[in-house]
C-alpha cells in the first residue's frame, strides 16, 4: 500500500461530503433514506423488546411459585402466546431489518437501497401490524392463546363464536408482517446483487452481506409457505372451511408442515445475520484476519440449503412415520457441519489475537459461548429418542432461548454498540455498556440454564402450574428474568444519553476495515454518492499489508474533513 | 510534495457504478417468491387428496372439464398474443400494441367470466369438506391474479396514451407480460391437479 500524505485542504476544495441531515422530525415521517428507516426499525423493535420482556417477566412471576396464583390459566395462555409473537415478529425481525438497512448500503458502497419507497412501506407496515396485534388484548375472549405456532385444532376453536377474535387478529398481523418481510427481502436481495461497489465480487463482500443474502433468500423461499398456511387457517377460522379440520376431511398435521417449513428456517433468517455480525466483529477486536473467509462465506449458503429440509424435526412426536424421522434427524444433524465451520473459524480468528474486551466484543464472546452451548443442546434435540423424551418440556424452551436470546439478541446488542458511533456520530459510554453486558449475561444464564434441568426432569411447557419438585429451578429462572429486566436500564440510559450528549465519534473509532468506516460519522445522505471506492480485497486483511480499496488514503482524508 | 499530492488527487478516478434498471430484477425475485404460495397450495391439495378416503363431497363424482378446458385454451393462447403486443411496442408501432394488448385483456376477461359461470353452476361450496375448500381457494386465488393482471394491463394501456411515456424503455409492459406468463403457467399446473387428476 502506498500511503501518500494527502493535503486535506486539497481534498476539501475538490469534493467534500455534504453535511448529513440533522432534523429529528425525519424519524417520524415516511422517509425513504435507508439510514433513517434502519433507525426507525431499531427503535420500534427495542420498544417491543420492552413490551415482550414485560410479558416474559409476568410469565416468570407466575412461575415463581408452583400453583397458578398470579393469573387465570387462560390469561397465562394468552401471555406466552403474545410473548413469543411479539419477541419474534415485533422485536427480532424488525431489529434485524433495521441493522440490515443501516449496514447493507454503506457496506457495499451503494447510495441507498434499490427500492427506497418500498423500503419505507415495509417499515411502516410494522406499526400497523403491531397495533393490530396489541389490539387483540382488548377484543372479547382476549388475545390469541394457542401458542406462537397456532396449531389447529386449538387455534380454530373460536370458543366465543365471534367473527372478530384474538386469533383472527393474530393471523392478520402475522400475514402483514410476512408482506413486510417479503418486500424487505426483495429489496435486500436486489440491492446486494445489483448495487455493489466496483471491484466487489462475491468473494470480496463482507461476511455480513453474505449472511444477509443467504437469510433473505431463505425468507423468499420459506415465508410464502407460511402465508399459504395462514390463509388456509384464516379460512378455517372465519369461513368454516375444512383444510385442517378432521371432521371435514382436512388434516391438522398439514398446518404443522406449512408452519415449520417456514418457521424453522426463520430461526436461520435471524441467526445468519448474527453469524455475519460475529464474523465482522471478531477480526476487528482481535486484530487478525477472519480465518477461512471463503469457507465462512460459503457455509452461509450451506445453512440456507440445509435449513429448507429439516422442518420435520419439530414434529417427531406428532405421528410422523419412522423413515421420515430418521431422514430429518440426519439432515438436522448435518446443519452442525456448516455452523461448526463457522464456530471453528471464529475461534481460530480469536486464537493468538490481540483481543480488546470492549462492550461489542464482550457481547460477541458471550454470544459465541452461548451459541456453542445452545448448538450442543440442538444436536441433542435432533436425536429422535431424546426429542421424544424432552419434547414440549422446558428443555426445548431453554434450548431455543439459548439460541434466540443468548445468541441472536447478544449479537444484536454487539452490533448496536459496534455501529452506534458510525450511525449516530456519537460515542457511547463504555462503562454503562459493560454493566449492561454483565447484567445481561448473568440474567440470561440464570434464566435459562436451570430450565434445562427442569425440562430433563419432565416439566411441561405452556402450563401455569407445576409440581413443587421443579420449584428450585423456576425460582432461579425467575430471578434471572428480573435481572434481565434491570439490564435494560443501563442500556436505555446509555443509548439515549450518548446520542444526546455523547462525545463526537471519529469516522473509524475501532480502526476497522470496511467501506462503512471510510465514510464520515454519521455518513452523508447518499453515502459515497458518485465517488465509490474500488474494492481490492475482502475487508479482513488486518496486519496483512494488503490494501482494501484503491486510493485508500484519499478516502480516509476525505472522511476526516470537518464541516 | 504538494505537486505530487495534486497529481494523485487529480489522478483519483471515482469508481462510479450505474444504479438503474433493477426494477425487473426485483420483480422477478418477487414472482419466484409468489410462486411458492401457489406451490404450498398445490402440495396441500395433493397431500389432502392422497390421504383422503373420500375426496369429493357427497353426491359428486368429479368435475366437468369442458368449460375449464375452453378457458385453458383461451388463457394459454393469450400468452402468445401478449408476446406479439410486446413485439409491436418494441417496433414502436403504438396502435398495433394497443389493439393486440386490448385483445389480451378481452381474452383474460373471458377467462374470468368462464370461471364465474363455472362457479355458479357448481353444487358444492367452500364449506364442502377439504375438496370444496381447496377447489375454491385455488381457483379463487388464481382468479385474483388474473384480475390483477387485467387491471395492470388496463393501466399500461392508459399509460400508452400519455405522450413520451415509453421513451425510456418498456419496463412496465414487460413486467405485466411476465406476470401474465406466470399466471398462465400456474393455471396449467392447477388445471392438471384439479381437472385432469380426478
Amino acid at each position: 500500500m502506498t500511503i501518500v500524505n494527502y493535503d486535506p485542504r486539497l481534498v476539501k476544495t475538490k469534493n467534500p461530503y455534504p453535511k448529513g441531515p440533522n432534523d429529528w422530525k425525519r424519524f417520524f415521517s415516511f422517509n425513504t433514506d435507508a439510514k433513517v428507516i434502519g433507525i426507525q426499525y431499531i427503535v420500534t423493535a427495542l420498544f417491543f423488546l420492552l413490551i415482550g420482556g414485560l410479558l416474559g417477566m409476568l410469565i416468570r412471576g407466575e412461575l415463581i411459585t408452583p400453583p397458578s396464583d398470579l393469573f387465570d390459566p387462560t390469561v397465562y395462555n394468552g401471555l406466552y402466546t403474545m410473548h413469543g409473537t411479539i419477541m419474534l415478529f415485533l422485536f427480532l425481525f424488525p431489529i434485524l431489518s433495521g441493522l440490515t438497512n443501516l449496514l447493507v448500503p454503506p457496506m457495499i458502497g451503494a447510495p441507498d437501497m434499490a427500492f427506497p419507497k418500498l423500503n419505507a412501506l415495509a417499515f411502516w407496515l410494522v406499526p400497523v401490524f403491531s397495533i393490530i396485534l396489541l389490539l387483540s388484548f382488548f377484543v372479547p375472549g382476549g388475545p390469541a392463546s394457542s401458542g406462537w405456532w397456532s396449531y389447529p385444532p386449538i387455534s380454530i376453536q373460536n370458543p366465543l363464536g365471534k367473527v372478530l377474535n384474538g386469533e383472527m387478529l393474530w393471523i392478520i398481523a402475522i400475514s402483514l408482517s410476512g408482506i413486510s418481510s417479503i418486500i424487505g427481502a426483495v429489496n435486500f436481495v436486489t440491492t446486494i446483487i445489483r448495487m455493489r461497489a466496483p471491484g466487489m465480487g462475491f468473494f470480496k463482500m463482507p461476511i455480513f452481506i453474505w449472511t444477509v443474502l443467504a437469510a433473505q433468500l431463505l425468507q423468499l423461499l420459506g415465508l410464502p409457505a407460511l402465508t399459504g398456511g395462514a390463509i388456509m387457517l384464516f379460512f378455517d377460522l372465519t369461513f368454516g372451511t375444512s383444510f385442517f379440520r378432521v371432521e371435514g376431511g382436512g388434516d391438522p398435521v398439514l398446518f404443522q408442515h406449512f408452519f415449520w417449513f417456514y418457521s424453522h428456517p426463520a430461526v436461520y433468517v435471524m441467526v445468519l445475520p448474527v453469524f455475519g455480525i460475529f464474523s465482522e466483529l471478531f477480526p476487528v477486536y482481535s486484530r487478525k484476519p477472519l480465518f477461512g473467509y471463503k469457507f465462512v462465506a460459503v457455509a452461509s449458503f450451506g445453512i440456507t440449503i440445509l435449513s429448507l429440509v429439516v422442518w420435520v424435526h419439530h414434529m417427531f412426536y406428532t405421528g410422523t412415520p419412522m423413515w421420515m424421522r430418521n431422514l430429518f434427524m440426519f439432515t438436522t444433524m448435518l446443519i452442525a457441519v456448516p455452523t461448526g465451520v463457522k464456530v471453528f473459524a471464529w475461534i481460530a480468528t480469536l486464537w493468538g489475537g490481540n483481543i480488546r474486551l470492549s462492550t461489542p466484543m464482550l457481547f460477541c464472546l458471550g454470544g459465541l459461548f452461548n451459541f456453542i452451548f445452545g448448538g450442543i443442546t440442538g444436536v441433542m434435540l435432533a436425536t429422535v429418542p431424546v426429542d421424544i423424551h424432552v419434547g414440549n418440556t422446558y428443555f426445548v424452551v431453554a434450548h431455543f432461548h439459548y439460541i434466540i436470546f443468548n445468541t441472536i439478541a447478544f449479537g444484536i446488542f454487539a452490533a448496536i454498540y459496534h455501529w452506534f458511533p458510525k450511525f449516530t456520530g456519537k460515542m457511547f459510554y463504555e462503562g454503562l455498556g459493560k454493566v449492561h453486558f454483565a447484567l445481561t449475561f448473568i440474567g440470561a444464564t440464570l434464566n435459562w440454564l436451570p430450565l434445562h434441568w427442569a425440562g430433563l426432569l419432565g416439566m411441561p411447557r405452556r402450563v401455569a402450574s407445576y409440581d413443587p419438585e421443579f420449584a428450585i429451578w423456576n425460582v432461579l429462572a425467575s430471578v434471572g428474568a428480573f435481572i434481565l429486566g434491570v439490564a435494560s436500564i443501563p442500556f436505555i440510559l446509555n443509548m439515549v444519553s450518548s446520542w444526546v450528549r455523547g462525545k463526537p465519534a471519529p469516522p473509524n473509532p475501532w480502526k476497522a476495515i470496511g467501506l462503512e468506516w471510510l465514510l464520515p460519522s454519521p455518513p452523508p445522505h447518499e453515502n459515497f454518492e458518485e465517488d465509490i471506492p474500488t474494492v481490492l480485497n475482502e475487508p479482513y486483511c488486518y496486519g496483512l499489508n494488503k490494501p482494501f480499496v484503491e486510493d485508500e488514503q484519499f478516502y480516509i482524508e476525505k472522511s476526516l474533513i470537518k464541516h | 510534495m504538494l505537486t505530487e499530492n495534486q497529481n494523485l488527487s487529480l489522478n483519483h478516478k471515482p469508481g462510479h457504478v450505474k444504479h438503474d434498471g433493477h426494477n425487473m430484477t426485483g420483480f422477478i425475485i418477487f414472482l419466484c417468491s409468489e410462486s411458492i404460495i401457489f406451490f404450498a397450495f398445490f402440495v396441500g391439495y395433493s397431500v389432502l387428496k392422497i390421504s383422503a378416503p373420500v375426496w369429493y363431497p357427497a353426491g359428486i363424482n368429479g368435475i366437468d372439464i369442458k368449460m375449464p378446458l375452453i378457458n385453458t385454451v383461451i388463457l394459454v393462447s393469450s400468452s402468445f398474443v401478449i408476446y406479439f403486443a410486446e413485439k409491436y411496442l418494441h417496433k414502436k408501432n403504438l396502435w398495433g400494441f394497443r389493439i393486440i394488448w386490448f385483445i389480451t385483456m378481452i381474452m383474460g376477461s373471458y377467462f374470468v367470466y368462464g370461471q364465474y359461470v363455472e362457479w355458479s353452476e357448481l353444487t358444492f361450496s367452500l364449506q364442502s369438506g377439504a375438496f370444496g375448500g381447496m377447489f375454491y381457494l385455488l381457483t379463487g386465488f388464481h382468479g385474483l391474479h388474473v384480475i390483477t393482471g387485467i387491471l395492470l394491463m388496463g393501466l399500461m394501456l392508459f399509460r400508452s396514451f400519455i405522450p413520451d411515456n415509453y421513451k425510456g424503455g418498456e419496463m412496465g409492459v414487460e413486467s405485466v407480460s411476465l406476470f401474465w406468463h406466470f399466471v398462465d403457467v400456474i393455471w396449467i399446473i392447477l388445471f392438471g391437479l384439479i381437472y385432469l387428476w380426478q
